[in-house]
């Protein structure tokens, strides 16, 4: 279970005006308990999406509050807690570290897998569950970007990780990838908490969390989340052609 | 569910993805030098470099780099590709070698390219007939000693050979940095190129921090020792 205790996330930032930087809040103090199997997390560009999926594994840590997984606080068990939280982000070749797909899932089973020989037999079955055994030897680079974050995708799981964070995982693909990531997803045992703009996709969470402006602004079942989201994304929008920009 | 192939792989010469210079890719073969043990690599390696620096003299530098020229011959790997990989490094050894001419004479500037070229030739060959996975085990293998000093040699082999795998990433920065200072008309200003590539390499840096992060991987087991208390508001975790 994913917990957040008055969690508070804050960063210096530069002073426009050149003067001394100043502190300014991420995302303002907030208590979560997060067990259902699908949580998603919508919001505008900027609202704090990603800061909010950065705090479950460790990446970016609160300012004061604590983040626990399962009991782990990611401050001061940050290792443990990644070993449960696998993470996976929008570009996959922010993820990719080796030069082909066999190599890059092989990486992920050095824990589990001691024997080089049996290491690279499971890194190509992970690979043909996820259709990439062709690919298996392939550069990465020669991959599609929907190959590509299939492969993030398998090189994260190939760890067991518990829960699954998915930062809008298929914001740079096609409704065709689309669709193919959006059914590995659904199909995981996994506890899922997934980043999206696609709202057709966080209409079959369990929950929803809208956040705006750092804040957890609604919170609940799917349909009404959405609502509240596009209630709240249709006045953004009038304001803007008003001319006074929030 | 069958993804289509749609990569860039049917068009005419193929696109070279930035990172995939010598350093980077592996070249699948079946040559003796793909097949020697890793070990034996790293340790041709190590030993090349070494003479390379303690062996005075032209004639000990030059046959140094026909041995590294004929492991290329052996492997296979074409050694055009390999060069164009590495073009700014044979820049920056060519820069060196003139500073040299200058303090040293020609003979001191040929003994400091062929120590030099050898050394690069042959990393990057031992990176393009290993795979990773080898050469992590190897490295692991040799840092064991390192546990009875408190390092994890799991650790250590991965830091060393994503080390390996980011010269590809330093050369490229610098070289698209150099670019970019020159499309500015800045090209005279080496702080025009410095600055920008030195920015990249720490992304770089930090964003393979994350990608490890994001599997658990490269961090010792056990608790995160305690931090200071910092005066920055964002403790970036990564
Ligand atoms: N390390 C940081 N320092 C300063 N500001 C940051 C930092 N990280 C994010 N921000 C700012 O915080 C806000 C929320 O960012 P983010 O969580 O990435 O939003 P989202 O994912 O919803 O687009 C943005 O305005 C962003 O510019
Ligand atoms: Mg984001």
């Amino acid at each position: 279970m994913i917990a957040l205790d008055a969690v508070h996330v804050t960063a210096w930032s530069p002073d426009p005006a050149g003067g001394a930087d100043r502190v300014v809040t991420l995302l303002h103090p907030l208590s979560l308990r997060l067990d259902e199997p699908r949580v998603a997390v919508i919001g505008a560009n900027g609202s704090g999406k990603s800061t909010l999926a950065r705090l479950l594994n460790g990446l970016v840590l609160p300012s004061s509050g604590r983040v626990t997984v399962d009991g782990l606080d990611t401050a001061r068990d940050g290792a443990a807690v990644r070993r449960l939280v696998g993470f996976v982000f929008t570009d996959p070749d922010a993820q990719i570290v080796m030069p082909t797909p066999v190599e890059d899932v092989a990486l992920s089973l050095r824990r589990t897998h001691p024997d080089a020989r049996e290491r690279a037999q499971a890194a190509r079955a992970v690979l043909a569950r996820f259709g990439l055994a062709a690919r298996a030897d392939q550069p990465v680079h020669s991959l599609s970007g929907g190959q590509r974050q299939l492969l993030a995708l398998a090189a994260v799981l190939a760890t067991e990780p518990r829960v699954l964070v998915l930062d809008e995982p298929t914001t740079l693909l096609d409704l065709a990838w689309r669709a193919v990531v959006d059914d590995l997803v659904a199909g995981l045992e996994q506890q899922v908490v997934e980043v999206t703009h696609d709202l057709d996709a966080a209409g079959h969470a369990d929950r929803v969390l809208v956040v705006d402006e750092g804040r957890v602004v609604h919170d609940g079942a799917p349909d009404e989340a959405v609502r509240h989201y596009r209630t709240l994304m249709a006045a953004r929008a009038s304001r803007v052609r008003d001319g006074s920009p929030s | 569910m069958t993804p289509t192939p749609d990569g860039p792989e049917a068009t005419g010469r193929p696109l070279r993805a930035p990172w995939s210079g010598p350093l980077g890719l592996y070249r699948p073969g079946t040559s003796p030098v793909h097949r020697a043990p890793g070990g034996a690599k790293l340790v041709a390696l190590l030993v090349v470099t070494t003479l390379g620096v303690v062996l005075q003299g032209v004639p000990s530098a030059l046959v140094l780099l026909a041995l590294v020229l004929l492991a290329y011959a052996v492997a296979r790997v074409p050694l055009r590709g390999s060069a164009g990989g590495l073009t700014a490094t044979l820049l920056g050894i060519g820069v060196l070698a003139v500073f040299r001419w200058w303090s040293d004479g020609p003979a001191g500037a040929i003994e400091l390219t062929a120590d030099l070229l050898a050394a690069v030739l042959l990393a990057a060959l031992v990176t393009a007939t290993t795979r990773s996975d080898v050469l992590l085990d190897t490295l692991a293998r040799a840092a064991r000693p390192l546990r009875h000093v408190g390092l994890a040699p799991e650790q250590v082999s991965l830091a060393i050979a994503l080390m390996l795998r980011t010269v590809p990433v330093l050369v490229v920065s610098t070289v698209e940095s150099r670019d970019a200072a020159r499309a500015r008309g800045l090209g005279r200003d080496p702080r025009a190129v410095v600055v920008p590539a030195a920015v990249r390499m720490v992304g770089h840096a930090h964003r393979v921090g994350e990608a490890l992060a994001a599997r658990g991987l490269g961090e010792p087991d056990g608790p995160t020792p305690p931090r200071a208390a910092d005066s920055h508001p964002l403790r970036s975790g990564a």
